[in-house]
């Protein structure tokens, strides 16, 4: 099956989906059309692209790559060496900024984001701002700042993770460099050989992950207060060396109804939480 | 507990499956799309839909949610509980159904899930589980007037008896597939081939039966009929009687008589009824069936799948002489139609009163176009039917008879993936569901064999207290979104088709 377009019925949103790949679109009315137009022919060869430097995108150390989405991937993942990651931690953000970018060319476009599974790429003319949900609460990001990304990872999401978190969401500069450091942050939030937590090697999960025998998390039992907040101080703290070297505006991170902010001065103050 | 009182379980979800054999693991590659990932045994692929089960690549359904700005058709995976740039999503925007939801056994453990959710300022509880139907089966009913077996014979599928025709309804013939009979009563070989025909049936896939001493007739809910290799356009417009009533308007003052060939009901117009009132001649017709009242002529010919659901290819062979005392003369005009305007053929009356074939005049074209018009697609109908009345119950409620009291007492609806559930009047809760109306491959199946389907009870929370409901394992509908359940959180949404409970259909 090949890529699909398609309007959902509120009139205003575009989903595209081709085979992993499910994207959700805004743009401005004034603007809508043209950018989903360019939006729609960018996607049409997205996943081929990707498919065809896949293996060396399961490298932690791939050769310089071709494909446009390729190398933002590989960009992004770049500032955390030697920390083991891959180009594809950032995968999903990076297909995000490439259709953003294909939607920001047409002239006139004030606003508009691309949501690929809950990593998303926002574009804002001057004067413009948008408002995230995230676990713990609302963020909203004007177009003054550099930020331009916001991405998700944790073990209980669609990828895999070393670590124990529920959930890390990220700002950054682009969604890719979101996406790459929610990765590595929510590997953080671990606390290693505990008992409660179990892990499988990530190829007997699947067969070609690019964490190859790794120990990725599959459950996670019961935790006591001091232990969560252990493992939360140790994804903070890499959190913050992130933000101290400019990699990540703000992040978010929770595990059993707890949550930490990093770097949240940097951006507007979140609402409480109400779940 | 033995095998046998294993399989004899008296209720829905009374017997654990026993676990399937153990399968050599084996890692496959997937071509759904480019990616081509290589999956193990019981994983999913990079898009969570496609799964290796068992050596095969199969569709996988998370946990599947409502979403009412989802267009029809279409999927979103992995679903959000926000939205971006604009918060969370409405609680009445949103169902989560049971499929893929899983089971919990034995059922004195709270269902899988039980979502609270505000609507327009009242609490309301859902509770959620996937029920293993020992006792289910389907009734399908096709659109077609062929003669697809006499009532009573039995359907086969893969040679194994699988259910039996039924009496049959006005355009319609009828099945009933399944039951505990053919599932657990019969062979194993029986028990197995019911169960996954009964499954594909209500994950809409196509179904070959055979009729003993009948046709053939591939089955697919929502499609047309396939009989004895032939696809069924159109169902009858009514019986031939009605036909007439229907149309002799449209062919007074263009030909002399009419005769609409039907196996159930022949009409004939001069004699009909609604020929009387248009004050239309005698002709000297003569109809070799059994007459019922004027103009309306039982059997006559044999069932099959000529003209009219008749054995008949050539119509004269139901007529008798004409009758030149009651108007037969030569040159009188007569036009034969069946009931769906598919067979059509006109003559007239030469010399010696025998009718002869001419080339079909384009006065009586639009009529027998009218007949086709008026006839609607011929489709296959699915209606899943089973009984959810067992011990699945205690995983609602501490006292499970209360969940049936308040099931007929309207105040719990009781819905299969979303779509609106019938429940039988009396006692147990009997219900019957169109597939159609439910997300995609809804339906499973454990070995014992037994089909594994969706089923959702709403209510007010206050109700649910008071019938005894685990009120203290309900969760938010965001926390369900958030955190998944004890067998993952992968999700999907998809379209509803039905309005979401609590709201009902009108």
């Amino acid at each position: 099956m090949g890529a699909a377009a398609r309007l959902l019925p509120d009139g205003q949103r575009l989903h595209l989906q081709h085979g992993p790949i499910d994207l959700i679109l805004w743009a401005d009315p004034a603007a809508r059309a043209g950018a989903y137009a360019r939006a729609e022919a960018r996607f049409a060869t997205v996943l081929e692209e990707l498919v065809a430097e896949l293996a060396d995108l399961r490298r932690p150390d791939p050769p310089p790559l071709k494909g446009a989405v390729a190398r933002r991937m590989q960009r992004a993942v770049a500032p955390f060496a030697p920390v083991f990651i891959t180009p594809m931690a950032a995968v999903a953000g990076a297909v995000a900024d490439e259709i953003l970018a294909a939607m920001a060319a047409e002239p006139g476009l004030v606003k508009a984001h691309a949501n690929n599974g809950g990593d998303v790429a926002f574009h804002l003319a001057p004067g413009e701002c948008v408002t995230a949900a995230m676990a713990g609460g609302q963020v909203t990001i004007s177009a003054d700042a550099p930020w331009r990304g916001v991405a998700t990872s944790g073990w209980r999401g669609r990828s895999h993770s070393l670590g124990i978190a529920d959930a890390v969401t990220v700002v950054a500069a682009s969604a890719a460099a979101a996406d790459a450091a929610a990765t590595l942050i929510a590997n953080a939030v671990d606390l290693p050989g505990h008992p409660a937590i179990s892990r499988r090697p990530a190829t007997e999960l699947a067969p070609d992950s690019d964490l190859g025998e790794r120990p990725v998390t599959v459950a996670v039992g019961p935790l006591t207060d001091e232990e969560a907040n252990a493992a939360l101080d140790r994804g903070a703290a890499a959190a913050a060396a992130m933000r101290a070297r400019g990699l990540i505006g703000a992040a978010c991170l929770s595990l059993n109804d707890r949550t930490r902010l990093v770097g949240s001065e940097a951006l507007a103050e979140p609402e409480p939480s109400h779940a | 507990m033995t095998d046998q009182a294993h399989d004899n379980r008296a209720d829905t979800g009374d017997g654990l499956p026993p676990p399937g054999p153990r399968v050599r693991a084996e890692k496959i590659r997937c071509d759904a799309c480019p990616v081509m990932c290589y999956i193990a045994e019981g994983k999913a692929g990079a898009c969570d839909r496609y799964a290796n089960e068992g050596g095969r690549i199969v569709r996988c359904d998370p946990i599947t949610i409502l979403d009412r700005r989802i267009a029809a058709g279409d999927e979103v995976r992995p679903f959000l509980n926000q939205d971006w740039d604009g918060g969370l999503i409405a609680d009445r925007d949103l169902f989560v159904t049971a499929v893929g939801a899983g089971t919990t056994y034995p059922d004195y453990k709270p269902a899988p899930f039980i979502v609270s959710r505000e609507i327009e300022g009242v609490d309301f509880v859902t509770v959620v589980t996937e029920a293993i139907y020992s006792y289910c089966g389907v009734k399908v009913k096709i659109d077609t007037d062929r003669h697809l077996g006499a009532e009573g014979s039995v359907v086969r599928a893969e040679g194994e008896a699988v259910g039996l025709v039924i009496t049959s309804e006005y355009g319609s013939q009828m099945l009933s597939l399944g039951g505990v009979d053919h599932l657990t009563g019969g062979s194993k070989a029986e028990g197995r081939v019911t169960c996954d025909t009964l499954m594909n049936l209500c994950n809409r896939e196509a179904v070959e039966l055979s009729i003993d001493g009948g046709a053939t007739v591939v089955v697919q809910a929502g499609r047309a009929p396939v009989v004895d290799g032939k696809q069924e356009e159109r169902m009858r417009v009514g019986c031939g009687s009605a036909t007439i009533g229907m149309f002799a308007v449209q062919w007074q003052g263009l030909v002399d008589e009419v005769v609409v060939v039907d196996d159930h009901i022949t009409g004939v117009v001069s004699e009909h009824q609604a020929g009387k009132v248009l004050d239309w001649p005698d002709t000297g017709i003569r109809i070799k069936g059994r007459r019922s009242t004027p103009g309306r002529y039982f059997q006559v010919a044999n069932p099959g799948l000529g003209w009219g659901g008749t054995d008949i290819a050539d119509p004269l062979t139901i007529l008798g002489d004409w009758r030149p005392e009651k108007g037969a003369r030569p040159g009188l005009s007569l036009l034969m139609v069946s009931t769906t305007g598919e067979h059509a053929a006109y003559y007239e009356l030469d010399d010696d009163l025998k009718p002869v074939e001419k080339p079909f005049p384009e006065r009586l074209r639009p009529s027998v176009e009218l007949i086709g018009e008026n006839c609607e697609p011929a489709l296959c109908t699915v209606m899943f039917t089973g009984g959810a009345g067992g011990s699945l119950r205690a995983g609602v409620t501490k006292n499970p008879v209360r969940l049936t009291r308040s099931v007929h007492g309207l105040k719990t609806r009781v819905t299969c993936g979303g779509a609106p559930a019938w429940v039988w009047p009396g006692g147990g809760i009997t219900l019957m569901v169109d597939v159609t109306r439910m997300p995609a491959n809804s339906f499973g199946y454990v070995p014992t064999p037994a089909l594994v389907a969706p089923l959702e009870f709403t209510l007010r929370r206050e109700d649910y207290r008071a019938l005894g409901g685990h009120d203290a394992a309900v969760r938010s509908l965001a926390d369900i979104l958030a955190k998944g359940g004890e067998y993952g959180g992968e999700l999907r949404a998809v379209a509803p088709v039905a309005p979401l409970p609590p709201e009902e259909e009108r």
